[in-house]
Formats: C-alpha cells, structure tokens, sequence
C-alpha cells in the first residue's frame, strides 16, 4: 500500500498530532475540515485543507461519503480517522479499502468484531483473557435469565451488546429487580443503538481502569505496556498515566500476555487497546472492552517507551508488517497526561466555549504539550470540549508527579474555563499518590467538584 | 407573539434523536414549561422551553441548525 499523501479526517489536538507524525515521514497531508474549523490551529499546519461541510459533526465529520469525496478531490492515497468520529465505523474502513485508499487502523472485521460487546467477550474468553463472570454471550428469549444471573452473582449489570465507553449498562442488585430491569435494558437498547440484545455481567464496585496498547500487522501482535485511566468523570478519563501502577507483577503479566493473545486470534493490524476492570482487593483483573483506534492517551505510552505511536500505524497499514518486535520495546519511567478541557468546574462543568485570549504553556524536560489550539483560537461550541493536554514525564511516579504540580502551576489560559482547577486538586489527593483512587473517586470526593457541583 | 430564545450557542435539535418524533410542531398548543427542542454544546445537551402557554407558530432555527446566545429559535402566540 502507499502512504504519500494523507486524509486527516478529524480535528483539534489529534489532527495536529497527526499532521506532525506524518509530516515526520515525509508524507503530505490533506485536513478534512468543517467550515468553523477552515482557519484552525490544525489548518495551519496542515499542507492542504478541505472543506467537507457545515459546523454539525453530522454534516462534516461523521459525513463518510463528504471525507472520502475529500479524499478523492484532493488525491489522498490513505485516510487516517484519528480517534471518535468515524473511526470505529466498519463501514467507513470498508468503503475506504473499497476506493483503494489505504486505511489507517485495523480491517473492518476487528472493529465489527469489538464493535459487539458480547462478541468481544467471547472473543477474549476464548483468547484466554480473564473476563467477569456472566452470561455465556448475549441473552437469548430462551435464556434462563433468573438462573444464570444466579450463576453470576448479585450485583450485576445488564449490558446492552452495542454499547460500550459506558453506555448502555443497568445496575440489578437483587433478584427481584432483574427481570424487569432487562426488559427496560433491552427497549433502550433497540432505542438507543439499534440492537436489543444485552448480556449479564458481575458488578466490581470500586474497580481501577487499566488498559494495554497492543499493535499488531495481522499475524505478529506486541504489546507497548499498560495504562492507568482510572481518574474520570462521568466515564470520561481526565488523568491517565503509564505505566499502571501497583498492579501485582503476575496480574500485569496476565492482561499483557492475554491481550497479545486475543490481538493475534481476530488477526489485529494497527493500534488497540485492550481495556480491564482491576479489583484491588481480591487483585483480578477483568476484560471490559477492546477499542480498535488510536487513543486519546497514547502520549504516556510513548513517554515511558520512546516510540511514536503514529508513526508506526502508518508504518504498519503502509508496509504490511510491523518492524517492532517484543524485545525492541523498553520501558523507561513513569508518565501522566492531564486533559485540559474547556468547561467550567465551578459550574457543573458547563462547556465553555470562547476565543482564546491568552495561552501560556509550561516547559523544561518531561514536559510535551499536545494542543488543538493557539492564542486566538476560538473554541466553537459544536465539538469535543478538549482543547490541549499536558504529558509529564520523569523517573519515577513520585518524581513524576512533583513535575506535573509545577508544570500545571506554569499554565495560564484566559477566554474560556478550563478544567485545570480540577487537574491540581485531583493531583494533590493524598488517594492518588497512594494509589487508593478508583473510577469513581473523582464523583466520590466532593472537594473535587468545587463548591456549587 | 413571543420568541423562544437560545441561551446557549451550539446545534439545535427539534427532535431527541434522529428516529424520534419531534419535540413539537408548528401548530401545535403547548404550555409554558414545555420542551420544543435541545441544544447541544460540546457533546452536552440542554433543553429549550417555552416560558408561555400558547400556538407554536413558528421555528426560526431548522433542526440540527447552528444557534447563538440570543437567536430566536421559535415563536408563540400567547393565549
């Protein structure tokens, strides 16, 4: 395949990432752009820009048939999704191969695959990675439902199998409530996703979430180490780092060798990142989901291993095959990336959109900032609320941690509200230089949200 | 008559999802309180409600338009 001349299909910080990974390997790019976004920060260093339609990400960025018009006008040889919008859309990565573009991230297949939570439960059962007890696939209108929710255990969620980022899931914590709750769950389901079908899951109530990067070209698959994302909100990540700490070495062992494993039976080509429920108490780790793109966090992974993950996605869809093996990746220190959005935390986190007055970034060693956006910019109120995140590097987690206080303490941003209020009180919490924090602890501990949430 | 004003910029949507029926048409009598549409800023979703009882007479805004703070999105005649 060729990889000459590029179709970003997305925008802000990771069309900016993008542009420089493949600006790197000396490949052209193309932004597919909204009309708001015709003079973006991402524009600017984009070679070309097109134009794929109005502000509503329903007209430009989720239009497939207006990006691969796009494509096509400009030239592109290959389109790279980046992450949400259009990347985890099987159809879109079939009609792109199908236009004889080159596609960057894994076949139509995989995502179809992982796209349907309770086949991708199967799929890692059968890979042997370690997943929660619960039905046997999806719940059939044969299923003995009070029996196997017997056999999986009070509490437990009801998923819906076309779900997944934490959509679609219901909480039973008795037998009393579960027939009618998977009724509800099935009518939201068709409701919501088009597909009624939902499986049974035991619950873990303070649970962390760790991931594992895995890359693959279809037969070889490595991993790139593990990730911590547990600090959220409303089941958006806010702070991660790499690599996830205090895990037991024989758990990490587990979910690196198993995600490797279930990489390689579905044939994964590109970046994936397996997702695991962790129970520090008992110490099990558990699959929740595969995502089948680039990930918002893989900064923390490149830190700690020195790699650019971009750069080998394209490699890889381009060549065919990976140039990494197991043994040429090292991991070096410790890494945090601090999502800085524009909302306001004193205000329920409203989205804060604006223009841009002032931006003042931190620097020094460790220090990478990753941004959509310059002084000026204007945040339009049509997208994503994130505007820029901050990645520190050093030793260790502790030395890492000190860093990212002062790197955060250097951050001046005037125009909009940010969530940087939020970013140091998280960061000053004795749990999370413990390693007590958990995915509900920003929810949990009222100091965090500021005094009117 | 009265206007229903945005307070918010971002898209406005007549309907709660693509496959659903709209919030309400013109034509229709609402009552104060009522929802007539939504508008989405950054991924998040705030409802648009008229403050009188009356006729929706029209919408300034089409469904999955673009709004600003102060846009009529729709009109009512008081009654």
């Amino acid at each position: 395949m060729t990889v000459e001349k590029l179709l970003v299909a997305n925008r802000g910080e990771i069309a900016v990432r993008i542009i420089r990974a493949a600006r790197d390997l000396g490949i052209r790019t193309v932004l597919a752009a909204s009309e708001p976004d015709e003079d973006s920060y991402a524009a600017q260093l984009a070679d070309e820009v097109h134009i794929i339609g109005p502000a509503p990400a329903g007209k430009s960025y989720l239009n497939a048939e207006a990006v691969l018009e796009a494509a096509q006008a400009t030239g592109c040889d290959s389109v790279h999704p980046g992450y949400g919008f259009l990347s985890e859309n099987a159809g879109f990565a079939r009609a792109v191969v199908d236009r004889g573009l080159t596609w960057i991230g894994p076949s139509a297949d995989a995502i179809e695959l992982m796209g349907n939570k309770s086949r991708a439960r199967q799929a890692a059962k059968t890979a042997g990675v370690p997943t929660l007890r619960g039905s046997d696939g999806a719940l059939t209108p044969d299923s003995n439902i009070l029996e196997i929710a017997g056999k999986v255990g009070y509490p437990l969620v009801v998923k819906a199998s076309a779900g997944g980022g934490g959509r679609g899931i219901r909480l039973v914590t008795a037998a009393a409530d579960l027939l009618s709750t998977v009724e509800i769950a099935q009518a939201e389901a068709q409701a919501a996703f088009g597909d009624s079908t939902v499986y049974l899951e035991h619950f873990v109530h303070r649970a962390r979430h760790v991931e594992v990067q895995i890359i693959g070209d279809g037969a070889q698959v490595v991993h790139l180490g593990d990730r911590d994302c547990s600090l959220q909100r409303r089941q958006q990540k806010i702070v991660e780092e790499a690599p996830a700490p205090g895990l037991p070495d024989e758990v990490r062992a587990t979910i690196l060798a198993s995600s490797i494993e279930l990489g390689r039976q579905c044939h994964y080509s590109g970046l994936g990142t397996v997702e695991f429920l962790y129970n520090p108490d008992t110490q099990e780790a558990a699959f929740i989901e595969m995502n089948t793109r680039l990930q918002v966090e893989h900064p923390v992974t490149e830190m700690i291993t020195g790699l650019d993950l971009i750069r080998e996605q394209i490699l890889v869809a381009r060549d065919g095959a990976l140039r990494l093996t197991q043994e040429d990746i090292s991991f070096s220190g410790h890494a945090f990336e601090f999502r800085i959005n524009a909302e306001d935390p004193e205000n329920g986190f409203m989205p804060s959109p604006g223009t841009l007055e002032r931006l003042q970034w931190p620097g020094g060693p460790g220090i990478r900032i990753d941004s959509g956006v310059v002084a000026g910019s204007a945040v339009a109120p049509f997208y994503d609320s994130l505007l820029a995140k901050l990645i520190v590097w050093d030793s260790s987690r502790d030395q890492a941690m000190t860093r990212s206080a002062g790197a955060l303490s250097e951050v001046l941003i005037s125009g909009v509200k940010t969530t940087l209020p939020l970013l140091k009180a998280v960061l000053a919490r004795s749990e999370v230089a413990a390693v007590e924090h958990h995915s509900k602890f920003i929810e949990t501990t009222p100091d965090l949200l500021g005094a009117s949430a | 008559m009265t206007d229903i004003i945005s307070p918010l910029p971002g898209i406005f949507y007549r309907k709660p999802g693509p496959d659903k029926e709209p919030y309400a048409t013109v034509g229709d009598r609402i009552e104060a309180g009522q929802t007539v549409g939504v508008v989405e800023i950054m991924k998040q979703f705030s409802e648009v409600r008229s403050d009188v009882s009356g006729i929706l007479e029209t919408f300034a805004i089409e469904d999955s338009g673009a709004v600003n703070p102060g846009d009529v999105i729709a009109t009512v005649t008081e009654g």
